[in-house]
């Protein structure tokens, strides 16, 4: 993409999410109950989602590495992983800091939690893989291997503490529910989606300069090798 | 077309696994020091947890399942750590085989080492605790959870031996893919311990063999990928 295409998506981006975040403050109403802490929640749930998304994101890009071997589909994946570690932790931070209030402990090994935290320390040791490999081609092959038997071994997690009870709200109801679909007064329901847009919106900006910063890594790495020789 | 001298696939895998154990009875390495290491871990719960009768009947599953994860880390880092070290692996790959048969026999060899432990160290337990965990059921699961552990393991470990970090990086790419299957064969275990209904058991069962499954189709076919040169 071209410099200027840059500077567009970045304030965009930067727009978007500073009137997620004046709508979360200004416009959502007070929650009745647990008054100002629920506010935590419409940028919560938009972390937790782009955290997801990048890990999906990362293991389709592995796979189509495994496929066909261009450095592109190896950066994509890299980059996906980074950011959605960094996400997955302001959920969690963002999560504790209302948990604590309304539940009246920081933490607690619901599946959702349990299974964000050890999504989070799959894609943390993948990153420590990437760091143990010098050969950039073994790396990547490697790389790709790894990101998908996290993605498919996340899923299974979940499904297993599942099994046990959970504790975790659910505002997104599912459909066929006798209610509406979504739990939420329409003017916290417009800030959620808002947020969540923004939120895809700052992933895909991040994500891009990401992909740009490892094309230039890799471009950097190929010209001290020529310098070298 | 294949060439007529090429091996046949069971043939291959099976000279693989030979070849693993014939090594093992002549230096007695991965065997001796999964099961001294196995029983430390029994011996460091005993005063960690006081495995008194009251507590014990809960956490014996538990105490039993960490016990085979982290003797299996030093059988599979042991096991891949020979292949590399003595220049075996490049042997190995340059034998006119499929490399998903040199997988399927290094996964049966890691998984006898960890029979032979679990042969050892289910009996031991029993006469040190007093529990008959001599049961059809349990040693069920037990089968169950040392096919995916090894069949993952072994993928794992492959990719491992060949970073800077070696040893030490496999039990942190290892254990966040490998927690569903642990909680599913800690449950199972402890349902078959305290005699629990078959319904209450069968959803853990489903899930070992889902993760099994998953994993070892998953792991033979990327396994081309972490051997390339």
């Amino acid at each position: 993409m071209k410099k200027n295409g840059f500077v567009v998506l970045d304030v965009v981006t930067f727009l978007l999410v500073a009137a997620a975040a004046g709508l979360v403050f200004f416009f959502a109403p007070l929650e009745a109950v647990m008054g100002y802490v629920q506010k935590v929640f419409y940028f919560h749930v938009s972390s937790a989602w782009v955290g997801m998304l990048s890990f999906i994101m990362a293991a389709v890009a592995g796979g189509v590495y495994l496929k066909n071997g261009k450095r592109g589909a190896d950066i994509t994946s890299f980059a996906a992983v980074e950011i959605g570690v960094l996400f997955s932790v302001i959920a969690i931070i963002t999560g504790s800091i209302w948990a604590r209030p309304i539940w009246n402990t920081w933490w607690t090994w619901d599946p959702r939690l349990t299974t964000t935290a050890i999504m989070t320390l799959v894609y943390v040791a993948y990153l420590m893989l990437r760091q143990g490999i010098d050969d950039p081609e073994k790396r990547a092959r490697f790389g790709a291997v790894y990101v998908i038997i996290g993605a498919l071994s996340v899923p299974l997690t979940f499904m297993s503490i599942r099994i046990f009870r959970t504790i975790h709200p659910v505002v997104i109801n599912a459909p066929g529910n006798a209610s509406a679909a979504f739990d939420m007064a329409p003017k916290m329901l417009v800030t959620f989606l808002f947020s969540l847009f923004a939120f895809s919106v700052m992933f895909v900006t991040l994500l891009l300069h990401r992909i740009q910063l490892g094309k230039a890594q890799d471009e950097l790495e190929q010209k001290k090798l020529i310098a070298n020789e | 077309m294949k060439p007529a001298a090429k091996p046949s696939f069971v043939k291959a895998m099976l000279a693989v696994v030979w070849k693993d154990l014939t090594a093992e009875l002549r230096s007695r390495e991965v065997f001796s020091a999964m099961l001294i290491f196995a029983l430390l871990v029994v011996l460091i719960f005993n005063f960690a947890l006081e495995l008194e009768a009251g507590t014990r009947a809960s956490v014996t599953s538990g105490v039993l399942w960490v016990t085979f994860t982290f003797a299996g880390t030093i059988g599979l880092n042991r096991s891949m750590a020979q292949e590399k070290d003595r220049g075996c692996m490049d042997g190995l790959l340059m034998a006119p085989v499929d490399r998903s048969a040199i997988y399927l026999g290094k996964v049966i060899g890691n998984l006898l080492f960890m029979f032979a432990v679990e042969v050892v160290v289910i009996p031991l337990f029993s006469v040190l605790y007093n529990v008959n965990l001599l049961k059809p059921g349990l040693l069920l699961v037990v089968l169950l959870g040392s096919v995916g552990y090894s069949g993952i393991g072994t993928l794992l470990a492959t990719m491992s031996v060949q970073t800077r970090t070696r040893d030490m990086l496999l039990p942190i790419l290892l254990f966040p893919v490998v927690i569903p299957l642990v909680v599913a064969a800690v449950k199972a275990s402890a349902g078959y311990l305290q005699a629990l209904p078959m319904t209450d058991i069968q959803p853990w069962l489903t899930l070992l063999i889902v993760y099994d499954v998953i994993f070892l189709s998953v792991a033979w076919m990327v396994f081309d990928f972490v051997v390339e040169e």
